[in-house]
Protein backbone atom coordinates (compact mmCIF):
# COMPACT_ATOMS: atom_id res chain seq x y z
CA UNK A 1 0.00 0.00 0.00
CA UNK A 2 1.34 3.41 -0.91
CA UNK A 3 1.35 5.44 2.31
CA UNK A 4 3.53 7.96 0.51
CA UNK A 5 0.97 8.70 -2.17
CA UNK A 6 -1.95 8.63 0.24
CA UNK A 7 -0.32 11.30 2.40
CA UNK A 8 0.57 13.41 -0.62
CA UNK A 9 -3.02 13.13 -1.87
CA UNK A 10 -4.41 14.22 1.51
CA UNK A 11 -2.11 17.25 1.51
CA UNK A 12 -3.90 18.43 -1.65
CA UNK A 13 -6.62 19.49 0.78
CA UNK A 14 -4.22 21.89 2.55
CA UNK A 15 -1.34 21.78 5.06
CA UNK A 16 -1.62 19.21 7.84
CA UNK A 17 0.56 17.81 10.59
CA UNK A 18 1.23 14.10 11.09
CA UNK A 19 -1.56 13.24 13.53
CA UNK A 20 -4.08 15.04 11.31
CA UNK A 21 -2.91 13.10 8.25
CA UNK A 22 -3.28 9.83 10.11
CA UNK A 23 -6.76 10.77 11.31
CA UNK A 24 -7.88 11.85 7.83
CA UNK A 25 -6.50 8.67 6.24
CA UNK A 26 -8.23 6.38 8.73
CA UNK A 27 -11.49 8.29 8.60
CA UNK A 28 -11.66 8.08 4.82
CA UNK A 29 -10.84 4.36 4.71
CA UNK A 30 -12.90 3.34 7.73
CA UNK A 31 -9.86 2.29 9.78
CA UNK A 32 -9.39 -0.72 7.52
CA UNK A 33 -5.65 -0.15 7.18
CA UNK A 34 -4.55 1.47 10.45
CA UNK A 35 -1.47 3.70 10.36
CA UNK A 36 0.68 4.49 13.34
CA UNK A 37 1.91 8.01 13.84
CA UNK A 38 5.51 6.80 13.65
CA UNK A 39 4.91 5.50 10.10
CA UNK A 40 3.37 8.83 9.15
CA UNK A 41 6.28 10.90 10.46
CA UNK A 42 8.89 8.59 8.94
CA UNK A 43 7.15 8.90 5.57
CA UNK A 44 6.84 12.68 5.92
CA UNK A 45 10.59 12.80 6.67
CA UNK A 46 11.33 10.95 3.42
CA UNK A 47 8.92 13.09 1.43
CA UNK A 48 10.61 16.24 2.78
CA UNK A 49 14.03 14.81 1.94
CA UNK A 50 12.85 14.09 -1.61
CA UNK A 51 11.46 17.61 -2.00
CA UNK A 52 7.81 16.53 -2.28
CA UNK A 53 6.62 18.29 0.91
CA UNK A 54 7.91 21.17 3.01
CA UNK A 55 7.05 22.58 6.40
CA UNK A 56 4.27 25.14 6.19
CA UNK A 57 5.73 27.28 8.96
CA UNK A 58 7.18 27.09 12.45
CA UNK A 59 5.99 24.54 14.99
CA UNK A 60 2.79 25.43 16.88
CA UNK A 61 2.65 25.76 20.67
CA UNK A 62 2.43 21.96 20.96
CA UNK A 63 5.51 21.52 18.80
CA UNK A 64 3.63 20.19 15.77
CA UNK A 65 4.82 21.07 12.30
CA UNK A 66 2.31 21.24 9.46
CA UNK A 67 3.47 20.11 6.03
CA UNK A 68 2.36 21.25 2.60
CA UNK A 69 2.92 19.98 -0.94
CA UNK A 70 5.74 21.41 -3.06
CA UNK A 71 5.27 21.75 -6.82
CA UNK A 72 7.08 18.42 -7.26
CA UNK A 73 4.76 16.86 -4.69
CA UNK A 74 1.73 18.21 -6.55
CA UNK A 75 2.87 16.62 -9.82
CA UNK A 76 3.61 13.35 -8.00
CA UNK A 77 -0.04 13.24 -6.82
CA UNK A 78 -1.31 14.06 -10.33
CA UNK A 79 0.85 11.25 -11.64
CA UNK A 80 -0.62 8.86 -9.02
CA UNK A 81 -4.20 9.62 -10.10
CA UNK A 82 -3.24 9.10 -13.75
CA UNK A 83 -1.26 5.87 -13.60
CA UNK A 84 -3.11 2.60 -12.81
CA UNK A 85 -2.17 0.74 -9.66
CA UNK A 86 0.60 -1.72 -10.58
CA UNK A 87 -0.15 -5.42 -10.85
CA UNK A 88 3.40 -6.41 -11.82
CA UNK A 89 4.13 -7.96 -8.46
CA UNK A 90 1.90 -10.85 -7.41
CA UNK A 91 1.35 -10.54 -3.67
CA UNK A 92 1.93 -13.81 -1.85
CA UNK A 93 -1.42 -15.58 -1.51
CA UNK A 94 -1.25 -18.06 1.35
CA UNK A 95 -4.48 -19.78 0.35
CA UNK A 96 -3.36 -20.34 -3.25
CA UNK A 97 -0.01 -21.64 -2.01
CA UNK A 98 -1.72 -23.92 0.53
CA UNK A 99 -4.02 -25.44 -2.09
CA UNK A 100 -1.26 -25.74 -4.70
CA UNK A 101 0.73 -27.76 -2.18
CA UNK A 102 -2.31 -29.70 -0.98
CA UNK A 103 -3.21 -30.99 -4.47
CA UNK A 104 0.31 -32.20 -5.10
CA UNK A 105 1.06 -33.89 -1.77
CA UNK A 106 -0.29 -37.29 -0.75
CA UNK A 107 -2.68 -37.76 2.14
CA UNK A 108 -4.07 -34.21 2.22
CA UNK A 109 -7.88 -33.86 2.33
CA UNK A 110 -8.19 -31.02 -0.18
CA UNK A 111 -11.99 -30.97 -0.10
CA UNK A 112 -11.92 -30.50 3.65
CA UNK A 113 -9.47 -27.60 3.30
CA UNK A 114 -11.68 -26.02 0.65
CA UNK A 115 -14.85 -26.34 2.74
CA UNK A 116 -13.23 -25.09 5.95
CA UNK A 117 -11.92 -22.07 4.08
CA UNK A 118 -15.25 -21.45 2.34
CA UNK A 119 -17.07 -21.44 5.68
CA UNK A 120 -14.52 -19.06 7.19
CA UNK A 121 -14.63 -16.71 4.20
CA UNK A 122 -18.43 -16.85 4.11
CA UNK A 123 -18.56 -16.01 7.83
CA UNK A 124 -16.28 -13.02 7.18
CA UNK A 125 -18.39 -11.99 4.18
CA UNK A 126 -21.57 -12.17 6.26
CA UNK A 127 -19.99 -10.02 8.99
CA UNK A 128 -18.81 -7.43 6.45
CA UNK A 129 -22.31 -7.40 4.94
CA UNK A 130 -23.79 -6.82 8.39
CA UNK A 131 -21.44 -3.87 8.81
CA UNK A 132 -22.51 -2.55 5.42
CA UNK A 133 -26.16 -2.88 6.38
CA UNK A 134 -25.50 -0.71 9.40
CA UNK A 135 -23.91 2.00 7.22
CA UNK A 136 -26.31 4.88 6.73
CA UNK A 137 -25.30 5.75 3.17
CA UNK A 138 -23.66 9.04 4.16
CA UNK A 139 -20.07 7.84 3.95
CA UNK A 140 -19.36 6.87 0.36
CA UNK A 141 -15.58 6.43 0.81
CA UNK A 142 -16.00 4.04 3.74
CA UNK A 143 -18.70 2.02 2.00
CA UNK A 144 -16.59 1.65 -1.13
CA UNK A 145 -13.69 0.29 0.94
CA UNK A 146 -16.09 -2.10 2.66
CA UNK A 147 -17.50 -3.21 -0.70
CA UNK A 148 -14.01 -3.85 -2.06
CA UNK A 149 -13.50 -6.30 0.84
CA UNK A 150 -16.93 -7.83 0.16
CA UNK A 151 -16.15 -8.35 -3.53
CA UNK A 152 -12.75 -9.86 -2.61
CA UNK A 153 -14.46 -12.38 -0.30
CA UNK A 154 -17.01 -13.17 -2.98
CA UNK A 155 -14.24 -13.77 -5.51
CA UNK A 156 -12.50 -16.10 -3.07
CA UNK A 157 -15.66 -18.15 -2.51
CA UNK A 158 -16.17 -18.40 -6.29
CA UNK A 159 -12.58 -19.50 -6.72
CA UNK A 160 -13.00 -22.14 -3.99
CA UNK A 161 -16.13 -23.45 -5.79
CA UNK A 162 -14.03 -23.62 -8.94
CA UNK A 163 -11.20 -25.45 -7.14
CA UNK A 164 -13.68 -27.94 -5.76
CA UNK A 165 -15.18 -28.59 -9.20
CA UNK A 166 -11.69 -29.05 -10.68
CA UNK A 167 -10.48 -31.49 -8.05
CA UNK A 168 -13.70 -33.46 -8.34
CA UNK A 169 -12.78 -34.12 -11.98
CA UNK A 170 -9.26 -35.36 -11.37
CA UNK A 171 -7.66 -37.95 -9.16
CA UNK A 172 -4.75 -37.12 -6.86
CA UNK A 173 -2.61 -39.34 -9.08
CA UNK A 174 -3.37 -37.18 -12.08
CA UNK A 175 -2.41 -34.05 -10.16
CA UNK A 176 0.87 -35.67 -9.16
CA UNK A 177 1.54 -36.80 -12.72
CA UNK A 178 0.90 -33.29 -13.90
CA UNK A 179 3.40 -31.92 -11.42
CA UNK A 180 6.03 -34.47 -12.47
CA UNK A 181 5.48 -33.66 -16.13
CA UNK A 182 5.88 -29.98 -15.41
CA UNK A 183 9.15 -30.47 -13.60
CA UNK A 184 10.38 -32.71 -16.41
CA UNK A 185 9.53 -30.23 -19.18
CA UNK A 186 10.26 -26.77 -17.83
CA UNK A 187 9.04 -23.87 -19.91
CA UNK A 188 6.07 -25.74 -21.39
CA UNK A 189 2.64 -24.57 -20.41
CA UNK A 190 0.96 -27.81 -21.47
CA UNK A 191 1.07 -29.87 -18.25
CA UNK A 192 -0.76 -27.13 -16.39
CA UNK A 193 -3.75 -27.76 -18.69
CA UNK A 194 -3.56 -31.51 -18.27
CA UNK A 195 -4.90 -31.14 -14.76
CA UNK A 196 -8.29 -30.12 -16.11
CA UNK A 197 -8.60 -32.93 -18.61
CA UNK B 1 -35.80 -15.74 19.15
CA UNK B 2 -38.76 -17.37 20.88
CA UNK B 3 -38.51 -20.92 22.24
CA UNK B 4 -40.52 -22.34 19.34
CA UNK B 5 -38.75 -22.14 15.99
CA UNK B 6 -40.93 -21.13 13.05
CA UNK B 7 -39.46 -23.95 10.96
CA UNK B 8 -37.76 -27.10 12.22
CA UNK B 9 -36.43 -30.02 10.22
CA UNK B 10 -35.29 -33.04 12.20
CA UNK B 11 -33.30 -35.89 10.65
CA UNK B 12 -35.00 -35.34 7.32
CA UNK B 13 -34.38 -37.85 4.55
CA UNK B 14 -35.72 -37.59 1.03
CA UNK B 15 -35.07 -40.50 -1.29
CA UNK B 16 -36.29 -40.74 -4.86
CA UNK B 17 -36.69 -44.28 -6.18
CA UNK B 18 -35.68 -47.50 -4.48
CA UNK B 19 -32.96 -50.14 -4.49
CA UNK B 20 -29.81 -49.57 -6.47
CA UNK B 21 -31.25 -46.68 -8.45
CA UNK B 22 -32.35 -44.78 -5.31
CA UNK B 23 -31.24 -41.15 -5.20
CA UNK B 24 -30.75 -39.74 -1.71
CA UNK B 25 -31.60 -36.07 -2.18
CA UNK B 26 -31.51 -35.29 1.56
CA UNK B 27 -29.74 -37.35 4.21
CA UNK B 28 -30.25 -36.64 7.89
CA UNK B 29 -30.85 -32.92 7.55
CA UNK B 30 -31.70 -31.04 10.75
CA UNK B 31 -32.11 -27.29 10.97
CA UNK B 32 -34.25 -24.65 12.65
CA UNK B 33 -35.20 -21.14 11.61
CA UNK B 34 -36.63 -18.83 14.25
CA UNK B 35 -38.68 -15.64 14.00
CA UNK B 36 -36.50 -12.76 12.81
CA UNK B 37 -33.93 -15.13 11.39
CA UNK B 38 -32.79 -15.48 7.79
CA UNK B 39 -30.92 -18.68 6.94
CA UNK B 40 -29.23 -19.20 3.57
CA UNK B 41 -28.54 -22.56 1.96
CA UNK B 42 -25.63 -22.87 -0.46
CA UNK B 43 -24.32 -25.80 -2.41
CA UNK B 44 -23.52 -26.96 -5.92
CA UNK B 45 -26.19 -28.07 -8.38
CA UNK B 46 -27.72 -31.36 -7.31
CA UNK B 47 -26.73 -30.92 -3.65
CA UNK B 48 -30.38 -30.97 -2.53
CA UNK B 49 -31.01 -27.22 -2.01
CA UNK B 50 -34.33 -27.05 -3.82
CA UNK B 51 -35.51 -30.36 -2.36
CA UNK B 52 -34.76 -28.94 1.08
CA UNK B 53 -36.86 -25.87 0.33
CA UNK B 54 -39.74 -27.94 -1.08
CA UNK B 55 -39.73 -30.26 1.93
CA UNK B 56 -39.61 -27.28 4.31
CA UNK B 57 -42.62 -25.77 2.54
CA UNK B 58 -44.67 -28.96 2.48
CA UNK B 59 -44.51 -29.12 -1.33
CA UNK B 60 -42.67 -32.42 -1.01
CA UNK B 61 -42.84 -34.93 1.86
CA UNK B 62 -39.75 -36.37 3.54
CA UNK B 63 -39.12 -40.11 3.31
CA UNK B 64 -38.10 -40.04 6.99
CA UNK B 65 -37.77 -37.42 9.71
CA UNK B 66 -40.12 -34.56 10.62
CA UNK B 67 -40.85 -31.06 9.43
CA UNK B 68 -42.67 -28.77 11.84
CA UNK B 69 -44.01 -25.27 11.29
CA UNK B 70 -44.58 -23.40 14.56
CA UNK B 71 -44.68 -26.77 16.31
CA UNK B 72 -47.16 -28.41 13.90
CA UNK B 73 -45.85 -31.60 12.30
CA UNK B 74 -46.68 -31.36 8.60
CA UNK B 75 -47.13 -35.14 8.41
CA UNK B 76 -50.00 -34.88 10.93
CA UNK B 77 -52.02 -32.63 8.62
CA UNK B 78 -54.61 -33.66 6.06
CA UNK B 79 -54.15 -32.38 2.53
CA UNK B 80 -56.60 -29.47 3.01
CA UNK B 81 -55.02 -28.77 6.41
CA UNK B 82 -51.58 -28.58 4.85
CA UNK B 83 -52.86 -26.32 2.06
CA UNK B 84 -54.43 -24.03 4.64
CA UNK B 85 -51.20 -23.85 6.68
CA UNK B 86 -49.23 -23.06 3.54
CA UNK B 87 -51.63 -20.32 2.47
CA UNK B 88 -51.82 -18.71 5.90
CA UNK B 89 -48.37 -19.16 7.39
CA UNK B 90 -45.82 -19.38 4.61
CA UNK B 91 -44.97 -17.72 1.36
CA UNK B 92 -42.78 -18.74 -1.55
CA UNK B 93 -40.56 -16.64 -3.79
CA UNK B 94 -39.14 -18.33 -6.85
CA UNK B 95 -36.79 -17.16 -9.55
CA UNK B 96 -39.75 -17.58 -11.89
CA UNK B 97 -42.07 -15.19 -10.08
CA UNK B 98 -45.39 -16.64 -11.21
CA UNK B 99 -47.09 -13.24 -11.07
CA UNK B 100 -50.38 -13.33 -12.93
CA UNK B 101 -50.00 -10.93 -15.88
CA UNK B 102 -53.68 -9.97 -16.07
CA UNK B 103 -53.76 -8.88 -12.42
CA UNK B 104 -52.28 -5.66 -11.00
CA UNK B 105 -49.56 -5.78 -8.34
CA UNK B 106 -52.05 -5.35 -5.51
CA UNK B 107 -54.40 -7.97 -6.99
CA UNK B 108 -51.50 -10.43 -7.26
CA UNK B 109 -50.57 -9.81 -3.63
CA UNK B 110 -54.10 -10.05 -2.26
CA UNK B 111 -55.06 -13.13 -4.30
CA UNK B 112 -53.80 -15.78 -1.82
CA UNK B 113 -55.88 -14.21 0.96
CA UNK B 114 -58.94 -13.92 -1.28
CA UNK B 115 -58.57 -17.60 -2.19
CA UNK B 116 -58.46 -18.31 1.52
CA UNK B 117 -61.90 -16.72 1.94
CA UNK B 118 -60.77 -13.42 3.43
CA UNK B 119 -63.05 -10.53 2.44
CA UNK B 120 -61.87 -8.46 -0.50
CA UNK B 121 -61.64 -5.34 1.65
CA UNK B 122 -59.46 -7.04 4.27
CA UNK B 123 -57.32 -8.80 1.65
CA UNK B 124 -56.69 -5.55 -0.23
CA UNK B 125 -55.83 -3.72 3.01
CA UNK B 126 -53.31 -6.47 3.87
CA UNK B 127 -51.91 -6.36 0.33
CA UNK B 128 -51.55 -2.58 0.56
CA UNK B 129 -49.68 -3.01 3.84
CA UNK B 130 -47.40 -5.70 2.33
CA UNK B 131 -46.61 -3.55 -0.73
CA UNK B 132 -45.84 -0.66 1.61
CA UNK B 133 -43.45 -2.83 3.59
CA UNK B 134 -41.46 -3.70 0.46
CA UNK B 135 -41.49 -0.05 -0.63
CA UNK B 136 -43.64 -0.14 -3.78
CA UNK B 137 -47.09 0.92 -2.61
CA UNK B 138 -47.20 3.60 -5.31
CA UNK B 139 -47.00 0.85 -7.95
CA UNK B 140 -49.99 -1.06 -6.56
CA UNK B 141 -52.18 -0.55 -9.65
CA UNK B 142 -49.58 -1.45 -12.26
CA UNK B 143 -49.66 -4.69 -14.18
CA UNK B 144 -46.52 -6.89 -13.99
CA UNK B 145 -45.44 -5.96 -17.53
CA UNK B 146 -45.19 -2.33 -16.40
CA UNK B 147 -42.93 -3.19 -13.46
CA UNK B 148 -39.13 -3.60 -13.62
CA UNK B 149 -37.57 -6.95 -12.70
CA UNK B 150 -36.74 -5.70 -9.20
CA UNK B 151 -40.25 -4.29 -8.70
CA UNK B 152 -41.78 -7.60 -9.82
CA UNK B 153 -39.56 -9.46 -7.38
CA UNK B 154 -40.62 -7.14 -4.56
CA UNK B 155 -44.25 -7.78 -5.51
CA UNK B 156 -43.53 -11.51 -5.19
CA UNK B 157 -42.00 -10.96 -1.74
CA UNK B 158 -45.03 -8.88 -0.71
CA UNK B 159 -47.27 -11.73 -1.91
CA UNK B 160 -45.17 -14.23 0.04
CA UNK B 161 -45.58 -12.24 3.24
CA UNK B 162 -49.08 -10.81 2.93
CA UNK B 163 -51.34 -11.04 5.96
CA UNK B 164 -50.19 -13.11 8.88
CA UNK B 165 -47.58 -15.18 7.09
CA UNK B 166 -44.46 -15.64 9.10
CA UNK B 167 -42.25 -17.90 6.99
CA UNK B 168 -40.81 -17.01 3.60
CA UNK B 169 -39.08 -19.63 1.47
CA UNK B 170 -37.05 -18.17 -1.38
CA UNK B 171 -35.37 -20.12 -4.18
CA UNK B 172 -32.77 -18.04 -6.07
CA UNK B 173 -34.96 -14.92 -5.76
CA UNK B 174 -32.32 -12.68 -7.34
CA UNK B 175 -31.53 -15.01 -10.24
CA UNK B 176 -32.46 -12.83 -13.18
CA UNK B 177 -31.68 -9.44 -11.63
CA UNK B 178 -28.59 -7.24 -12.00
CA UNK B 179 -26.39 -6.96 -8.94
CA UNK B 180 -27.76 -3.65 -7.59
CA UNK B 181 -31.40 -4.69 -8.01
CA UNK B 182 -30.60 -8.13 -6.59
CA UNK B 183 -29.14 -6.45 -3.54
CA UNK B 184 -32.25 -4.27 -3.12
CA UNK B 185 -34.38 -7.42 -3.16
CA UNK B 186 -32.15 -9.03 -0.53
CA UNK B 187 -32.43 -5.90 1.58
CA UNK B 188 -36.22 -6.16 1.35
CA UNK B 189 -36.16 -9.81 2.39
CA UNK B 190 -33.77 -8.98 5.22
CA UNK B 191 -36.03 -6.14 6.42
CA UNK B 192 -38.99 -8.52 6.50
CA UNK B 193 -36.99 -10.91 8.69
CA UNK B 194 -35.82 -8.05 10.91
CA UNK B 195 -39.52 -7.30 11.40
CA UNK B 196 -40.10 -10.83 12.71
CA UNK B 197 -40.54 -13.15 9.71
CA UNK B 198 -38.45 -16.31 9.41
CA UNK B 199 -36.70 -16.81 6.09
CA UNK B 200 -35.02 -19.68 4.29
CA UNK B 201 -33.09 -18.60 1.22
CA UNK B 202 -31.53 -20.86 -1.38
CA UNK B 203 -28.85 -19.13 -3.44
CA UNK B 204 -25.57 -19.82 -5.20
CA UNK B 205 -24.43 -16.19 -4.82
CA UNK B 206 -22.19 -15.79 -1.78
CA UNK B 207 -22.74 -12.02 -1.74
CA UNK B 208 -26.48 -12.61 -1.38
CA UNK B 209 -26.17 -15.45 1.12
CA UNK B 210 -24.11 -13.02 3.20
CA UNK B 211 -27.31 -11.15 4.07
CA UNK B 212 -28.42 -14.15 6.13
CA UNK B 213 -27.71 -14.71 9.82
CA UNK B 214 -26.42 -18.18 9.10
CA UNK B 215 -25.26 -19.92 5.95
CA UNK B 216 -25.65 -23.68 5.65
CA UNK B 217 -23.57 -25.64 3.15
CA UNK B 218 -25.19 -28.65 1.54
CA UNK B 219 -23.27 -31.39 -0.32
CA UNK B 220 -24.91 -34.53 -1.67
CA UNK B 221 -27.93 -34.03 0.59
CA UNK B 222 -25.90 -33.57 3.77
CA UNK B 223 -25.25 -30.37 5.74
CA UNK B 224 -21.46 -30.28 5.78
CA UNK B 225 -20.86 -26.95 7.52
CA UNK B 226 -22.44 -23.77 8.91
CA UNK B 227 -21.00 -20.27 9.27
CA UNK B 228 -19.71 -19.33 12.70
CA UNK B 229 -20.56 -16.67 15.24
CA UNK B 230 -20.37 -13.01 14.34
CA UNK B 231 -17.04 -11.24 14.66
CA UNK B 232 -17.21 -7.81 16.31
CA UNK B 233 -16.47 -4.99 13.83
CA UNK B 234 -13.33 -3.90 15.69
CA UNK B 235 -11.69 -7.27 15.01
CA UNK B 236 -13.21 -7.53 11.55
CA UNK B 237 -11.29 -4.61 10.15
CA UNK B 238 -7.82 -3.28 10.66
CA UNK B 239 -6.27 -6.62 9.68
CA UNK B 240 -6.07 -6.12 5.97
CA UNK B 241 -2.43 -5.10 6.07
Amino acid sequence: MSIKHSLLALLQDGPMYGAQLRQEFEQRTGGTWPLNVGQVYTTLGRLERDGLVESAGAADEEGRIAYRLTEAGRSEVLQWWTVPVGREQTPRNELAIKLALAVTLPGVDVQRIVQTQRTATMTHLRDLTRLKRSADGDDLAWELVLESLIFADEAEVRWLDHVEARIARITPTAAKASRTARVATPGKAGPREEVSR
Amino acid sequence: MSAEPTLALRDVERTHGTGETAVHALRGVSLTVGPGELVAVMGPSGSGKSTLLNVAGGLDAPTAGTVTIEGVDLASLSRPGLDRLRRRTMGFVFQDLNLIPSLTAIENVSLPMELDGVSLRKARAAARDALGRVGILELADRFPEHLSGGQQQRTAIARALVGERRLVLADEPTGALDSTTGEAVLRTLRDQCDDGAAGLLVTHESRHAAWADRVIFLRDGVIVDTTGDATPPESLLGQAG
